[in-house]
């Protein structure tokens, strides 16, 4: 029951109080690029949280047995090469080559895979597919994983950090489908000329930050209240 | 002088070399390029992310925008360097590695001579890596130009970038705390504006600063048609 609590509580925090875009300003450009549409942004929504999951995994298995301080391959290889068992080995100095290189290629997969299963999608989604590579989210959320994957006694297993990949990939959703129906009824209104396009979706999304502002406090309020509920 | 930069054997035709005297930009044409006329932020709307993050202050601004700076001029060099051997199907991952690779460089740099401030920054610099203006600098200018002239695009935008985000951590900062790289600037009397500080204020500013250019842009270019 603890742990479900704690995964609720880093997919509400990752989702809706330390919203990706609204909060942390990654994912900007498919944010102002693809919210012209819900139908659009909501197809993106879906594909940024699927790859950001596909992502999260293949990155925190390649942090947690391989590139964390104190991995246990290489400190097996260590072993097996004859080093002493006192040094602690550390590879991060890695980890952006690897995680970039591993999103990279598992969006090559997924787009694929996509291409051959679901060519309809396929063809609605055009060039955004590849783009996600360049999203900021992804490494994003992969970052945020490897911030808990630094000290031995609080190592975040795989469950939690899916539970964030995840939890932020609905928050970007959600953040990119309203921004969509509000530029789509923005399109019907009477902007100054200098500020439409990018200038009025930046204001909105001003707005929207300070209304996400509010969340603040609701992963605590939630844990004592199932906290209350419990007893 | 256009270059033999294809192997016989190769099936796919490697990236036409843009020389200046093919008719492609010079080097000081490109640099004077990056910094207003095509200014990464205002006009071409390209990595949006560190800009609306890092901006609180004009000490991160400015850091953020040498780091941002010294990846984009390496990258640009090493991209026009090699940019013989790139396989079209590969290139972005190529650049995408080599990007990743000063990325790293300037975080432990930074997080070994300036670790309050490699701490402020947070993620925001292996975010670098996944800035859509160095990897667009490299696929349009540095993958078909010489060292010369990629060098000197990069130059030009990195220091259209710290334009940018000076810009923009000006008015964050001066309204947000009263203070110009943490120097008191404006009275004591001065009611701190906080959201400034927090995430709607950074989207307001720079979507209030890109109308603004906008309009500035529109006058000129009506003038000039009124001139002409």
């Amino acid at each position: 029951m603890e742990t479900v609590i704690n995964l609720i509580q880093i997919a509400i925090g990752a989702a809706l109080i330390n919203n990706f875009v609204l909060h942390y300003f990654v994912g900007i450009c498919p944010f102002l690029g693809v919210s012209r549409k819900v139908d659009t942004a909501f197809g993106m929504g879906c594909a940024v949280t699927f790859v950001i999951s596909v992502a999260a995994t293949l990155n925190w298995t390649l942090t947690y047995f391989i590139l964390r301080p104190g991995a246990p391959l290489p400190a097996w290889i260590w072993k097996m090469v004859g080093g002493d068992s006192a040094t602690t080995l550390d590879l991060s100095v890695l980890s952006y080559i690897m995680y970039i290189f591993v999103i990279a290629s598992s969006v090559q997969f997924v787009e694929m895979y996509v291409r051959k299963f679901f060519p309809p999608l396929y063809k609605s989604f055009g060039v955004f597919l590849p783009l996600i590579t360049t999203n900021c989210a992804i490494l994003f959320g992969c970052l945020e994983i490897l911030k808990h994957l630094q000290d031995p006694t609080a190592l975040w297993g795989l469950h939690e950090a899916l539970a964030l990949a995840i939890g932020g990939g609905i928050g970007f959703t959600i953040a990119i489908s309203m921004m969509a129906g509000i530029r789509e009824e923005l399109d019907m209104c009477d902007v100054p000329k200098s500020l439409r396009g990018a200038g009025i979706a930046l204001i909105t999304a001003g707005i929207m930050a300070m209304a996400f502002m509010g969340f603040a406090g609701v992963d605590r309020g939630v844990q004592q209240a199932v906290t209350f509920l419990m007893k | 002088m256009a270059e033999d930069t294809k192997p016989t054997a190769d099936p796919e035709p490697a990236a036409e070399d843009l020389s200046p005297a093919d008719g492609g930009p010079t080097a000081a044409e490109r640099f004077i390029n990056g910094i207003l006329p095509e200014n990464p932020v205002y006009r071409q709307l390209l990595g949006m992310c560190p800009v609306l993050a890092v901006t609180g202050g004009m000490k991160s601004a400015v850091t953020m925008a040498a780091a941002t700076g010294f990846v984009l001029i390496c990258s640009n060099v090493i991209v026009s360097l090699i940019r013989g051997l790139l396989k079209p199907h590969l290139r972005i991952l190529v650049f995408t590695l080599t990007i990743a690779t000063f990325v790293t460089i300037a975080d432990r740099t930074l997080a070994a001579f300036l670790y309050q401030m490699s701490k402020t920054l947070g993620p925001y610099v292996p975010l670098i890596i996944v800035n859509c203006l160095i990897i667009s600098r490299c696929e349009i200018c540095a993958s078909k130009q010489s060292v010369g002239v990629a060098f000197f695009d990069a130059l030009g935008m990195a220091l259209g970038f710290l334009l940018a985000l000076s810009s923009l951590a000006t008015v964050r900062e001066l309204l947000g705390s009263g203070t110009w790289f943490d120097m008191t600037v404006l009275p004591a009397g001065w009611p701190d504006w906080g959201v400034m500080i927090l995430p709607p204020g950074a989207f307001l500013t720079l979507g209030l600063l890109l109308g603004l250019c906008e309009w500035v842009g529109q006058i000129r270019e009506a003038r000039a048609k009124r001139s002409s």
